[in-house]
This record gives C-alpha cells, sequence and structure tokens, in this order.
C-alpha cells in the first residue's frame, strides 16, 4: 500500500512498478482474449476486425470427423496416461518421502528427467523403441509415452503433499486398531488427495497439450486435438482453429479452477490459510510446457 | 482387502480398455495422401464411393512426402499405413530400399490403359500435377510471365514463397537463370550446376517466405503475405473456384506424377488393392479431376475428359510447351545429399 | 505394522531387541523400496532404455558390413594405400552377387553416398551390371561395371565403414568429417551447419531467458508485495496462459502478429510505420512467443522466493538512512538471487529444447537443435544424424540439469525433513 507519507520517489516507483506488470499482464492474456472472439467470427478468414456472430465454426468444428475424432482421441488417451501417471507415481512417491537410501538424489532427479530431456529427442527416442514392439501408431503406446512425459508432475507434487503430511496420524489410527489399508483410504487419502488431484491435473495437462512425441508416435487413427491443431495451424489456418482453441481454453480454466478449489480445500483441512502460489512453490517444476 | 481389490479390478479393466483400443479395427483402410484440396478430391472421388461400394471403411491421414515414417514402419514390422500416395523419386528409391510391394498389375488392370510413366515396378499413378509459378492478380498489376520474374525484385518488390526442399527448387532456380528445360537435369546433375542453382537462390534468400504444405501457398497468397509463389497448379485452381484471383503462369512449370503405392508387410494387402483397383478405373478418376486439376493417368478417362477441366490440367498440351518433366531417378540418385545441402544452406 | 510387533520381542531367550528392530527397519524400507520400483521400472522401459538405445544409434553402423560382409572383412586388414588385391575384389563380386535385389544393399548405398556423392549409383550399378566371366579377374570386372572402383578413394570410403562402429555421425554434428587418409578435417562449407546451429540455440535460449527474467522480477515482485486478495487474481492471470495449449497460443500470436493483425494494423492506423512490419515467421516472433510460455516459468520460483523475504530487511535499511533504491539493491535484490537462478536455469533448460513455437513461427534461420533432429528423422531418415545431434544437444542438457538439481531441484527441495 502507498502510504500518505510516501516521497515523490516512491510515489513514481509505486505507480510505474503497478504500470508495468499491468503491461505485462496484457501480454500474457491478450493471446488468449484475442482467439476466443475469432471463433465466432461469421467470415472465412482468421483475422480482425470481426464481420459478425456465428456459431459456424463450432458447427464446422463438431460435424467434422477429423476434429470430433481428434478431441475424441485425447479424450481417451490423456485420462489415461493420467491414471497410470497418477498411481505409479504416487507409490513411489509414498517409497521416496519414507525412506532413505544413498543415491536417492540421483533417483529423483532421474525420475523428473523427463520433464527436462527436449521433447523431441525423448520422442523420437520412444518412436524408435516402440515401433519395434509394435507400439508406435497405438493407443496404448500413446498412452504410456504421455504417461512417461506426466510422471514428474505427479513425482514433484506428491513429496511436497507427503511431506507436509503427519505420518503420527498413521500411527495413531494404527493404534486404534484400524488395519493399514482401512488407514490408508480413511485417514492418509483425504489427507494426500489434493496433491493427487493436483499431480493428476498437471499430468492431464501435459498429456493434453502434448504435440511432439504425437507427432512422432500416433498414426491418423490416433491424431490427438493438439496434433490436429499443429496440422491445422501448419497448412490451413481457418477459423476453426479458433473454434478448437476455444474448446481447449475453456479446458484449461476448468483445470485451473479444479485446482483452485482443491486448494482451498486442502487449506480447510489443514486449517491455515495458504497463498495461491504455496502449492505452485511446493510442486516447484510445474507443468512441462514443450514447445 | 475388498475395497483394494475392486480398485485394482477396477484399474485392469481400465488398462484393458486401453489394450482393446490399440489393436485397430480389422478391414479398416488407411490411406495416406498429400492433404488439403488433395485429400478432399479424393474423399469425394475415391474413399466415399469405395467405401459405398465394398464397405471397406476409409480412415484418411496426410503427409508432406516424407519417407522416415514408412521406412521405420517396414523395418520394424509394424506397418499400419496401408496405401500411400508417393511422388516418383520417393516411388523409386522406395522400390530400391523395399519399402514398397511390388505390384501384380493383374490384380489393377491392364497396363497398356494407362500412361507408361505411370506404370512402375512398386507403384501406380494416380494423378499427373505441376509445380507452377502462382500470383495474386489483386495485387500484381503487371503480371509476371516467368521465373526469372520472381526472381526480379525490382519490378515486383515484395515478399515470395517456395516449397522448403531441394526438389523442384532447384530446378526453378536453375531457369530463372535462363537454363533450358530440357537440360536443366544435365546441369543439376555436375557440382557446378549445384553450386549455380543455390547462387541463384542466395539473390532472393531474404525475400523468400519458404512454404511445406500444398495448402499454403494459396492462403499466403490470398492474405497478400507475398505476393508470388511456386504451388501446386490444383490448389491454386481449387482456389480461383473459392473466388480468389489467383493467377497460374504455366510457363516453366516442372510436372510429375503421384502414385498409389502399398507399404510392405501390410496386413491389409487384399484391400489395399481393391483400393487401388477402384481409383484406377476411367470413371473415378474422371471425377477426381473435376474435384481437382490434376490429370488422370487412366488413358480412358482422359479421353472422356470435357474440354474445359482439360485445358487447365498440367498435360494439356499448351501447359506443356515450355514445361520441365520431373526426373525422378535424377533425384533417387542426388536427393538425399541435395536434401540436406538445401536444408543447411537455408538455416544460415 | 512394526510397531504392534515389538511387544513380543522382550520374551526372554529371543533375538535382542535391537537386531530385530533393524530386521523390522529393513523389511519396511524393503517394503517402501518395493512402491519406487514399479515407477523406476516403468520409466527405465519407456524413457531410459529408448534414450539410450537412441544414442546408440549414433554410432552404430551396419549397414555397409551387412551388405558386404566378406568385403568389409577383408578391407579390415588392408593398408589403405594402394588399390586392394584381386581377393578383396573376389569377395566384393561374391558379396554382391549374394546382396543382389536385397534391400541391405540400397541401404549400404545410402549409408556410402553420405560419404560421397555418387557412391549410390556407383554401388547399385555395379550390383545390377557385374558379371564376372570364367577366366576373367574379378578386378577385370568389377573395374569393367564402373570404373570409379579404379579409385582408391572408393575404397577406402568402404574401409571406413569396415567395422560395425562409426564416429561419422558425431564428427559431422561437430562439422568435422574423416578425409580419406584418415585424419578429422573440418566438413565442406556448403555442409557445416552444426555448430552454428547450437550456438543459435544457446544464443536464442540466452536471449529467451533474459527477456523472461527482466519481465517475470517486477511481476514477481509486485505479487509478493501486494495483499492476498489481489495477488490471487493476478496469480490466476499469469497462471491462465500456462494452463492453456502451446498451440492456442501459437495460433494467437499469427493472428496478432501477422502483416494484417491488429498489431500491424494499430501501428499503420496511427501513423507511426507505413507499411506492416514482419512481426511473424522470423526471430522477432519466435522471441515474443517463447517469452510468452516460458515467462511463468521464471515469475513462479521467483515469487515463491520474494515471498520468503521479509519485508522488514528493506525497512530496516531504510530506517537506518540507506536510500531506498540502495536498500533494494543491496539487501532485496541479493536475497532473491536463488529465485533468478532458479528460473533462469529452468527457463534456460526447457528453451534448449524448443521445436514447436520455432518451427511454426519461425523461418528455417530460427530452426533450433531440436528441429535438425526431427528432420533426420522425418525427412531423410538419417538416424545416425539424428541420434549424433541428440546426443550433443541431450549432453548440454545435461549439464544445465546437474547444476539445476544440485543448487535449486527437487532432488534438494524434496530431501527428506526428519519431523
Amino acid at each position: 500500500m502507498l502510504q500518505p507519507y510516501a516521497s515523490p520517489v516512491e510515489r513514481v516507483w509505486y505507480y510505474s512498478l503497478r504500470v508495468l506488470c499491468g503491461l505485462i499482464i496484457v501480454f500474457l492474456v491478450v493471446p488468449i482474449l484475442v482467439i476466443v472472439p475469432l471463433s465466432f467470427n461469421a467470415d472465412s478468414i482468421l483475422m480482425y476486425p470481426m464481420s459478425g456472430f456465428s456459431w459456424r465454426w463450432y458447427h464446422e468444428f463438431f460435424g467434422s470427423v477429423t476434429w470430433t475424432n481428434a478431441l475424441k482421441n485425447s479424450l481417451i488417451i490423456s485420462p489415461l496416461a493420467t491414471l497410470v501417471a497418477v498411481v505409479l507415481g504416487t507409490l513411489a512417491s509414498i517409497g521416496l518421502v519414507r525412506v532413505n537410501f544413498p543415491g536417492k538424489a540421483l533417483l529423483i532427479s532421474v525420475l523428473i528427467s523427463p520433464m527436462v530431456v527436449p521433447v523431441v529427442i525423448a520422442g523420437v527416442a520412444v518412436y524408435l523403441f516402440f515401433a519395434p514392439l509394435g507400439l508406435s501408431g497405438s493407443y496404448l503406446g500413446l498412452i504410456l509415452a504421455h504417461a512417461m512425459l506426466g510422471v514428474p508432475f505427479v513425482i514433484t507434487t506428491m513429496t511436497a503433499t507427503l511431506q507436509q503430511f503427519d505420518y503420527n496420524l498413521v500411527r495413531a489410527s494404527a493404534s486404534l486398531g484400524a488395519d493399514p489399508i482401512k488407514t490408508f483410504f480413511k485417514v492418509t487419502l483425504p489427507l494426500v488427495a489434493p496433491g493427487v488431484i493436483s499431480g493428476a491435473l498437471f499430468a492431464f495437462a501435459t498429456s493434453f497439450d502434448e504435440v511432439v512425441v504425437t507427432l512422432f508416435l500416433a498414426s491418423p487413427e490416433q491424431r490427438t486435438l493438439p496434433r490436429q491443431m499443429f496440422s491445422g495451424i501448419r497448412e490451413n489456418i481457418s477459423p476453426t482453429i479458433a473454434a478448437a482453441a476455444t474448446v481447449l481454453v475453456a479446458v484449461a480454466t476448468l483445470l485451473l479452477l479444479v485446482l483452485e478449489l482443491v486448494r482451498r480445500r486442502s487449506e480447510r483441512l489443514r486449517g491455515a490459510p495458504t497463498p495461491i502460489a504455496k502449492s505452485v512453490r511446493r510442486s516447484f517444476l510445474k507443468k512441462r510446457i514443450e514447445a | 482387502m475388498a475395497t483394494l481389490r475392486q480398485h485394482l479390478l477396477g484399474m485392469t479393466a481400465l488398462v484393458g480398455t486401453g489394450l482393446a483400443f490399440a489393436a485397430p479395427a480389422q478391414a479398416d483402410l488407411t490411406v495416406i495422401s498429400f492433404g488439403g484440396a488433395v485429400q478432399q478430391a479424393q474423399i469425394k472421388a475415391y474413399y466415399e464411393p469405395f467405401t459405398a461400394a465394398t464397405g471397406i471403411k476409409i480412415i484418411p491421414g496426410e503427409y508432406n512426402g516424407e519417407q522416415a515414417k514408412i521406412k521405420a514402419m517396414v523395418d520394424t514390422k509394424n506397418v499400419t499405413w496401408d496405401v500411400v500416395e508417393v511422388e516418383t523419386a520417393e516411388l523409386l528409391r522406395g522400390c530400391e530400399e523395399g519399402l514398397y510391394e511390388p505390384l501384380d498389375f493383374a490384380k489393377i488392370g491392364d497396363k497398356k490403359d494407362f500412361l507408361a510413366s505411370a506404370v512402375t515396378e512398386c507403384g501406380i499413378g494416380t494423378f499427373v500435377w505441376a509445380t507452377i509459378l502462382a500470383y495474386n492478380a489483386d495485387k500484381l498489376t503487371t503480371p509476371p510471365t516467368s521465373w526469372a520474374d520472381f526472381w526480379d525484385v525490382k519490378k515486383f518488390p515484395g515478399k515470395r514463397s517456395l516449397r522448403k526442399g531441394a526438389k523442384f527448387t532447384l530446378e526453378i532456380a536453375l531457369l530463372a537463370d535462363g537454363v533450358k528445360p530440357a537440360e536443366v537435369y544435365k546441369v543439376l546433375a555436375t557440382k557446378e550446376g549445384v553450386d549455380r542453382a543455390f547462387a541463384k537462390l542466395d539473390q532472393i534468400k531474404g525475400d523468400i517466405q519458404w512454404w511445406q504444405a500444398g495448402a499454403q501457398p494459396p492462403q499466403m497468397l490470398a492474405s497478400g503475405d507475398v505476393i508470388m509463389s511456386s504451388a501446386y497448379n490444383g490448389r491454386i485452381a481449387t482456389a480461383q473456384k473459392e473466388g480468389r484471383n489467383l493467377q497460374i503462369v504455366w510457363n516453366g512449370s516442372v510436372y510429375d506424377a503421384d502414385h498409389w503405392t502399398i507399404p510392405k508387410g501390410t496386413p491389409n494387402a487384399a484391400e489395399a488393392y481393391k483400393f487401388i483397383q477402384f481409383a484406377s478405373l476411367p470413371k473415378t478418376q474422371g471425377a477426381y479431376s473435376q474435384q481437382i486439376a490434376y490429370g488422370p493417368v487412366n488413358l480412358k478417362a482422359i479421353d472422356g475428359l470435357d474440354a474445359k477441366i482439360a485445358a487447365n490440367l498440367p498435360t494439356a498440351p499448351k501447359n506443356l510447351e515450355n514445361a520441365l518433366a520431373n526426373n525422378g531417378q535424377f533425384w533417387v540418385e542426388y536427393g538425399e545429399e541435395l536434401e540436406q545441402r538445401f536444408n543447411a544452406w537455408a538455416a544460415k | 505394522m512394526t510397531a504392534l510387533d515389538d511387544t513380543q520381542a522382550t520374551a526372554p531367550g529371543s533375538v535382542p531387541l535391537r537386531v530385530q528392530l533393524r530386521r523390522a527397519e529393513r523389511i519396511t524400507k524393503l517394503k517402501y523400496l518395493g512402491l519406487i520400483a514399479p515407477l523406476a521400472i516403468f520409466l527405465a522401459v519407456t524413457f531410459l532404455w529408448p534414450i539410450g538405445a537412441l544414442l546408440w544409434h549414433s554410432v552404430d553402423n551396419p549397414e555397409v558390413v551387412e551388405a558386404l560382409p566378406e568385403t568389409t572383412k577383408l578391407l579390415r586388414s588392408w593398408d589403405r594405400k594402394a588399390l586392394p588385391d584381386e581377393a578383396v575384389f573376389a569377395a566384393f563380386a561374391r558379396d554382391l552377387a549374394a546382396a543382389h535385389g536385397n534391400p541391405a544393399l540400397a541401404g549400404a548405398a545410402k549409408r556410402l553416398n553420405m560419404e560421397r556423392s555418387g557412391f549410390r549409383s556407383q554401388l547399385m550399378n555395379t550390383g545390377r551390371k557385374l558379371r564376372v566371366e570364367a577366366g576373367q579377374s574379378a578386378k577385370a570386372a568389377v573395374l569393367a561395371a564402373d570404373a570409379r572402383w579404379g579409385e582408391v578413394s572408393s575404397w577406402q570410403a568402404l574401409a571406413r565403414n569396415s567395422t560395425p562402429f562409426t564416429a561419422f555421425y558425431l564428427l559431422a554434428a561437430l562439422d568435422h568429417k574423416i578425409a580419406d587418409d584418415g585424419s578429422i578435417v573440418h566438413a565442406d562449407p556448403d555442409q557445416t551447419i552444426y555448430v552454428e546451429i547450437l550456438l543459435r540455440t544457446l544464443w536464442m535460449s540466452v536471449i529467451v531467458t533474459l527477456i523472461s527474467l527482466a519481465l517475470a522480477y517486477p511481476l514477481a515482485y509486485l505479487l509478493a508485495t501486494i495483499p492476498s486478495k489481489s495477488s490471487n487474481l493476478l496469480m490466476i492471470m499469469v497462471l491462465l496462459p500456462f494452463w492453456t495449449s502451446v498451440l492456442v497460443r501459437v495460433a494467437a500470436w499469427i493472428v496478432l502478429l501477422q502483416n494484417e493483425g491488429p498489431i500491424n494494423r494499430a501501428l499503420v492506423g496511427l501513423g507511426i510505420v507505413d507499411e506492416p512490419l514482419q512481426l511473424v515467421f522470423n526471430r522477432l516472433g519466435v522471441y515474443i512467443a517463447m517469452v510468452h510460455i516460458l515467462l511463468p516459468f521464471a515469475v513462479l520460483p521467483l515469487y515463491s522466493v520474494m515471498k520468503g523475504i521479509s519485508p522488514s530487511y528493506v525497512r530496516a535499511a531504510v530506517s537506518l538512512g540507506s536510500p531506498p533504491f540502495r536498500s533494494f539493491w543491496k539487501i532485496y535484490f541479493p536475497l532473491t538471487l536463488p529465485g533468478i537462478g532458479a528460473g533462469g536455469l529452468l527457463v534456460f533448460i526447457l528453451s534448449m529444447g524448443y521445436y514447436i513455437t520455432p518451427a511454426l513461427l519461425g523461418s528455417p534461420r530460427e530452426q533450433m537443435a531440436s528441429y535438425f533432429v526431427a528432420f533426420y528423422v522425418n525427412e531423410t531418415t538419417n538416424w545416425g544424424m539424428a541420434a549424433a545431434l541428440s546426443t550433443i544437444l541431450l549432453a548440454a542438457t545435461l549439464v544445465l540439469y546437474i547444476i539445476y538439481s544440485r543448487y535449486f531441484g527437487p532432488a534438494r527441495v524434496n530431501q527428506v525433513a526428519p519431523r
């Protein structure tokens, strides 16, 4: 807050910081604000000014086999990849947090490395390796590869969450006679659920936004939404792209909202308010952006 | 314990669903072509009638002619593409390298019914197309008439566009440099000739915006991003039909045939033959040429063409006057090194 | 659980409690390791092994040995100076006869053509034409099929590929090659590009990192210092683009930056420029989009560091008479260095691997190392070159990643803290 007794220098500093940050925020948000309205444009060129309102491009999007197939593929692949990543990642995180052994830091670095290895390298490697196994051009291959890319996010969010977890609660539950399974579902899971959910969201977003590995691995049958957008941008920039983009923005907003709800819920459970970015800080390296 | 078991069961079921998706449904035919307007025309002229006639569903896919995926599929014996449209050089090289099934013409038709250049060991031609010079007549008041004009940045200031790749681009550079069509491949087979082509390209390197997919030139021309471009003639003709004022310069066009091939080891070879046979009939080929301005290779289809359509095809005598036939064998021989050099040159 | 088992440990005559406890601990430890194992195995199979196999391709050289087994065996002991003797020619003729019509020969021809232009036709034509008549020497027959076999350099190229491993690709990826006399020399100028590409990759990553940090710093500062109600909203504005697909953002930037796009229209309309500026499909467009995508990666670590800095430090300095700017620079800024390091390194590492953004928004001159990996895989099917370039890019990335995880990384953050 600007104090009433602030000096002129402080005033200039105060306002220029805010103006600068305003501009940066505009820079961050404007692309999304620009593309969404264009999807309702009546004109057939992806360009401003808009000539009128129309649902035409959504009809085109949902009426085209290519686009609906791509959407369907994304909705098959991403949830399954998320499931694999979350199950394997959560189990491993429990182990990693509870036990110390030599080389553990190295192991964690290795488990997280799919996030930093250039995606093209991961894509080519997986492609050359999966092809002889009959996994290239198959849903299973894509699901496994996407799960591999999602694992680091589950690991980072889960280990962070589990470190906050008070293990005495498990002991208390055991001493009161609950078996380990019951303890897990009644005590552990509710408390670590926010971590699981945010890890899952990150893994989902990673898969849902994945192009490069898909580029190498998928045959036309398995084309995902981002993969179809890649062709679209390169080959045929039509407003259908804007409609597809709007669908993706809607998904992103939904994910962000769920994450926010999860954060609020975990705040309530813990009884301590955490600023929004605290969970962000814990997960540290966030969603992998491949581009 | 029961809860855990249920969870495990649920998970197994889910993974099982995933596995089920991994196995492609029987008898669907994956047909890969060059996408965009070509694919639209193929869907109308070939895919939809074929599915209607045989009940075999076609999954259309597109690519830009890269052979790597096919090689990986064949090498690893995991072939998921059943029929592929390829350009001549890739066809010949792929045949040598064992990527494509040698064709049994008994299952396709009489060899005599087709243009001689359309019949090769591993492929059957499907249409004749040309790379031409196209321009936006709304933006250019004086029309360019040759590739030399394409290089004239004083007379025609502004960006221009060429296909990102050595094939056709080097030929065009030599044509612009005054080499006669008949001499182009002779010159290009020498180190000096290649240097000459690259030196010519150097003159306008800063003014070139490269395209990769056939759908790009008409868009870039229409939006005014470039004033002229090399392009596939059929794409420009399609854009004309959609009301864009784009024009074609046939002088110095480079024409080639595209071919249907069957990647070696596809499990759906029988259906693939059925499709190729169907797509090589005079009737379907004629229908294709009505959809997009590419010439048929079935002689009976050529005879049956409407005169108005025929005049816009690369094979019309008027359009062939100063045209260059792509030399597939040359590109089999020099393609890899020239593409590599081109890529290094473009990136500098 | 183990705590319950301990009650029996006091029974007389049993193993001492200490030993029992240790054993129980070991079992627990094994259980937890058992939880890590599935993921470790999963990643080994879907990630580590494939990457290892890819790196292997950068030295793997099977084509010529497979197609010409006898010839290459003999050539390994050839002095590589004068033309090889009749025995080699005879072996060569036998190999060619055996390989005729076999795709392996085309593979070898493709490989040898990388060594010397024209080798493909030399080998393929010889394979087609070669007939050794009775009583004719193999050498005469081979030379009759193609006179180029009379040049020592043809055989030197074959000899360089007579072993199943090669340094060819790795050297080529560093703009070098092995000359006919066996020495390592610079590649031809029209083929040299990769050192430049590697430097370009580093340079573009540096620029993107610096711009991202410069923009992230004030934004993170504001986020960390304003009340949490307003900061929550601001954070959502940072996170929304972060969660939005990269392709959506690339498409949006094309719309915004194109010749007839809103930015150019505004510039022309306001009379700032006469003609639309080229803002996209060049370096500028790539920088804009990359910074846009990577900015949140710089904001978040900076923010989390700044949030931990107590405002009282700077206040104390100011109250002790230090001017505000000096206090900021001497007190606050040094405390944020870990955030700058973490955010900067993260942005840098991610930039190095960029492919989609330059591919869609740049010209060939903006393409980075990843593009060339994809080029060799997709367009010329040259897995050796793709692997060699991957090896170099991966090595550069790993060095940075090691620095990162050593000083800022999750491995450090996630060390088990005794509670």
